[in-house]
């Protein structure tokens, strides 16, 4: 493919050249992903190689440590909530835009897009002063609908690219056999658009479960998540407790994607 | 989706709610973090909360008086006590973020060392701003913080702390200026100058810290060859991690850590009981066994174990030549002093 | 075929409209859901954020009788005795309920070091000897001053353009007019223009380390690509706090960079990359990486490698190949990713705040800063309110050139 038949030898110095640039923007963008895994065994409390030792300290500290432990279930009742919400309105969004009977399609999609592009800081300033009038600021509810809008674009997208692939046709037979349009949608549709409905799902969650600009904002210490908690870690304790929590965070992120391509390429 | 699968989820979120703590009764407090904030969990708001049976919410900021201030700009408190620094008391009771606190909740205000028990915030400890070096890369290392300004002597980076206070007054110490009158011509628009021409020989090896955990953090790694810092910030991972970490003590800066109660607090009752808790000698001295800092109240210092005496800023060794940080001055001038420091820095 | 049959016949349309009805009410009672949830998470936070930039009612809720008075004061500088009384009323009332600091704040902010004016003003109001002219200048000539006035006057105006102008180092001149903010207090265009071409700076990298992978990756085989494009998603996926907890490791003095560098020969000392442009370059390269690269290769997949073969065989040389046939059926996604990149690092927040310098925090930073710590809401929101302009008038460029959803990203 890279070469042609006919490759003379500055062909293929090229080729070399172009697959070694590669390899190196590869390994940039890969490697320092894994930097915080050594870390996260150093016996030192400080964040500096070499290493002065194996130790499972830091990993006993975020798994057995209150302020850790709350922050992580913190992170996932949010994360969850967001998921719930927003894959389950981002879907019938979806469907619904499918439609080419849809009025104001271009005005909705605006809006329905707009988490992707307003700056975070903007969504989690407006937020904040806007919740806390409604007593919304500081509750798991306020950062669970402020999350649940920011990931719903990822579901309707991915949601919409699986409806591309749907024949319409297969549900107007099944509301044409008799049932009922809920039923068509979940016998007929829903089974086809799963993994779209799963993807964007995945996507949600792990925009959630990292979000940390909103939750920062809107959260107070009886709602930290893990990314706060990181965050505060980073700024004003430097304990290798960090490179642990991260190690564990991109374990989960490892998981997760290979959860999501297994089901796009079911797709 | 199935309205079955609707109902799940809708139960699923509702009882992920559930499960959350019960927020019955429970107390927030923000303070600065690290080895400090460690210290007073083991010493204050474990025993405190078991004692009381109630939930001790922690933050780390370090600036809680401004976080408290947007959050009571939006009608949104949620914290019940925040940390000050001495520096800053006066400017933030003045400023009407914290309550002014009735003593008689907490204890009498003559139990205090002087200058300990302000109107709306009341001490938690004495610390020192000293210099620290790492003895494996500062060979012939400092005995006074005014090292920093000696560039010759000791040539590289140092770290300091992005605030006006501290820095000031060792400006001036510095440029020949006693210390018992650092704060009269600290008071005069050419002492300001003068303290800001001397910062500026060497504000090109600067490097600035925030947050009290970087000093240990910026000596660990070599950063830099100096640093300031809160003693007992340097002296947890020489106790606890074996670091060749050594502090300087001539012309340290003594100060009082504060605590107070922000308006709008939603527990105040029980934040009064923290601060009557603390403010108790054989509580207060229990602080020393997690971090060398002294106690505020003159009878608790029979509760500091005799090992952490010696590395006490009061300790008798290390007040051969030192400053006590002039609340009332910074309360006048830190507001004025700190728009042109920012400004300097922004130079 | 029914839509052009119905708009030849109106009769016919009518009746197509009102067969479809069902089917539109359907479809947007499906969208209904989240539009409301969007409506109420987003838009409305924002559009009540974004009215703070007009609207500031400090001055007007914390002095009522100065601005009755004032109303009809028709001076224009130091007003009379009746705008003094009613001033000492309002501080003294303030001062009961503990509001003075919002208008001492108020003014301090415009006019430093005014607070404590203020607050003694406010201290030494009495109810039985209202504040006269007089009175007061004997007491503090700050009241004197027609600055202090013209802020008063102007404060005192709830629907304000002084915060949107203060965004772009403007400000309402004493004598009328508009006119530049005084040398050395205007610091919005220059976070503004740094915000822009670090923006610019990431998208060029980018596109440089990202354009020659995406080719490669769209070239290979099947399976080959696909395992390759999943270490591209990995970072993708991975938080943005633990990849910048990485970057602190790696740009430390003493951290990996340095330590590969200095063992390659390739420095003789030790580097600063970490709290300087440097490291904020490399870190927001490394996060916008894949959004860049992304979408030229979805593009790029869809082209058909016989076109190139054909160019070939017609006797191109690879260069003019390249240049005429491929790059012009590419563009768009080198331009949607390159524009998805600049709007995104015109958001950016945690990363400046984290490796960057003092000198490189960018206009987000700002916003926060100043809900946060400096209190001057109706400021952030004017920064907002810039910023969101800038970043929508881009958004809809992208979607005219790439249009939505064609982009794979994931």
């Amino acid at each position: 493919m890279l070469l042609s038949p006919y490759a003379t030898l500055l062909d293929r110095v090229r080729v070399f050249a172009l697959l070694a640039f590669c390899g190196v923007v590869l390994a940039f963008l890969v490697l320092p992903i894994f930097v915080p895994v050594p870390l996260s065994v150093n016996a030192e409390a400080f964040f500096t190689f070499p290493l002065a030792g194996f130790s499972w300290r830091w990993y006993d500290e975020v798994l057995n440590s209150t302020q850790w432990r709350e922050a992580i279930w913190h992170s996932l009742v949010i994360a969850i909530g967001a998921t719930l919400l927003s894959t389950t309105l981002g879907t019938l969004a979806a469907v619904g835009l499918n439609s080419p009977r849809l009025p104001a399609r271009r005005a909705i999609l605006a809006i329905l897009m707009a988490p992707l592009v307003v700056p975070v800081v903007i969504t989690a300033v407006g937020a904040y002063l806007f919740y806390a009038r409604l007593g919304l600021a500081s509750t798991f509810t306020g950062i669970i609908l402020a999350h649940a809008g920011v990931g719903s674009p990822f579901v309707v997208v991915t949601v919409s690219a699986s409806l591309t692939h749907f024949d319409d046709a297969l549900f107007r037979a099944a509301l044409i056999c008799g049932a009922r349009p809920l039923t068509a949608f979940r016998r007929v549709m829903l089974p086809l658009i799963l993994p779209g409905v799963l993807s964007g799902a995945a996507f949600a969650f792990v925009g959630s479960f990292d979000e940390l600009v909103i939750s920062m904002f809107l959260a107070s210490a009886q709602q930290r998540t893990l990314p706060m908690q990181m965050y505060v870690g980073l700024r004003e304790h430097l304990s290798p407790a960090i490179t642990a929590a991260a190690t564990l965070m991109m374990s989960l992120s490892i998981v997760l994607l290979i959860v999501a391509d297994r089901l796009r390429s079911r797709r | 989706m199935k309205p079955i699968m609707t109902i799940a989820a809708a139960a699923l979120a509702a009882a992920l709610l559930a499960t959350l703590p019960a927020a019955a009764d429970e107390i927030t407090i923000t303070s600065a973090g690290g080895a400090w904030q460690q210290a007073q969990h083991s010493a204050w708001y474990q025993p405190f909360a078991d004692k009381m049976g109630i939930k001790f919410n922690e933050e780390e900021s370090t600036d809680g008086p401004a976080r408290v201030q947007a959050m009571q700009q939006a009608h949104n408190v949620t914290l019940d006590l925040v940390t000050v620094e001495s520096a800053g008391a006066i400017q933030f009771c003045d400023s009407g973020v914290l309550v002014r606190l009735d003593y008689s909740k907490i204890a009498d205000r003559g139990s205090f060392l002087p200058g300990a028990a302000q109107d709306c915030s009341v001490g938690l400890d004495v610390y020192g701003n000293v210099l620290a070096y790492d003895t494996s890369v500062t060979k012939d290392g400092p005995t006074s913080v005014l090292a920093l300004f000696d560039t010759k002597r000791w040539p590289g980076k140092r770290a300091l702390r992005k605030v006006a206070n501290a820095n000031l007054e060792w400006a001036l110490m510095a440029d020949g200026v006693p210390p018992d009158q650092v704060y009269k011509v600290l008071a005069t628009p050419a002492g300001v100058d003068r303290a800001f021409a001397k910062l500026d020989t060497i504000k090109g090896d600067i490097i600035w810290w925030t947050a009290g955990a970087q000093p240990p953090q910026l000596l660990a790694s070599h950063e830099v060859v100096m640093t300031t810092a809160w003693n007992g910030r340097i002296q947890n991972p020489i106790d606890k991690e074996k670091k060749p970490f050594q502090i300087a003590w001539d012309n340290q800066i003594v100060e009082y850590d504060m605590v107070a109660i922000p308006k709008g607090a939603p527990h105040i009752d029980l934040a009064y009981k923290y601060l009557a808790y603390i403010s108790q000698p054989e509580n207060n001295g229990r602080l020393g066994q997690f971090i060398p800092y002294g106690p505020v109240v003159p009878a608790a210092a029979k509760f500091v174990p005799a090992e952490t005496l010696a590395k006490l800023p009061t300790a008798p060794e290390h007040l051969k030549l030192y400053l006590v940080v002039n609340v009332e001055f910074w309360g006048d001038h830190g507001e004025a002093l700190g728009k042109r420091f920012n400004a300097w820095l922004a130079k | 075929m029914t839509e052009t049959a119905a708009a030849r016949d109106p009769t016919l349309a009518a009746a197509v409209r009102r067969a479809t009805r069902g089917q539109r009410l359907a479809a947007a009672g499906l969208v209904a859901p989240l539009v409301l949830l969007l409506v109420c998470s987003l838009c409305l936070p924002i559009a009540s954020l974004l009215g703070r930039a007009f609207y500031d009612p400090t001055m007007a809720d914390g002095l009522p009788r100065t601005a009755a008075a004032l109303a009809v004061d028709t001076g224009a500088t130091v007003p009379g005795d009746a705008a003094f009384a009613a001033l000492g009323a309002d501080l003294a009332a303030d001062l009961k309920d503990d509001t003075v600091f919002r208008v001492a704040q108020y003014l301090n902010t415009i006019l430093p070091g005014s607070r404590s004016h203020v607050l003694r003003a406010a201290r030494g109001a009495r109810a039985d000897a209202p504040y006269t002219r007089e009175s007061l200048l004997a007491a503090d000539p700050f009241w004197g001053e027609p600055d202090t006035w013209f802020i008063i006057r102007s404060g005192v105006k709830p629907f304000t353009s002084t915060y949107l102008l203060a965004a772009i180092d403007l400000q309402w001149l004493p004598t009328g007019g508009i006119g530049p903010v005084p040398p050395g207090q205007g610091i919005y265009r220059l976070i503004f223009l740094r915000t822009f071409l670090i923006a610019a700076a990431v998208t060029a990298i980018t596109l440089v380390l990202g354009f020659p992978l995406a080719w490669l990756l769209a070239t290979l085989p099947g399976t080959v690509a696909s395992r390759l494009i999943m270490l591209v998603l990995l970072p993708f996926w991975t938080s943005i706090l633990v990849r910048t907890a990485a970057w602190t490791v790696l740009l430390q003095k003493f951290g990996l960079l340095n330590d590969l560098l200095l063992w390659l020969g390739v420095t003789s000392g030790r580097m600063e990359f970490m709290y300087n442009r440097t490291g904020l370059l490399i870190a927001m390269t490394h996060i916008q990486l894949p959004f860049t690269l992304l979408p030229i290769y979805s593009v790029m997949r869809t082209i058909d490698p016989s076109q190139m073969r054909a160019a070939y065989s017609l006797g191109a040389r690879p260069v003019s190949a390249f240049l005429r046939v491929y790059l012009p059926q590419v563009m768009p996604g080198v331009m949607g990713g390159c524009l998805l990149t600049f709007i995104l690092c015109l958001g950016y927040f945690i990363t400046p705040a984290l490796v960057g310098g003092t000198a490189d925090q960018l206009i987000s930073n700002f916003i926060s800063d100043y809900i946060n710590v400096d209190l001057n809401w109706p400021m952030a929101a004017s920064l907002s309110f810039i910023l969101l302009g800038a970043t929508l008038t881009l958004s809809l460029l992208f979607a005219r050139l790439v249009g939505g959803g064609r982009v794979r990203i994931f």
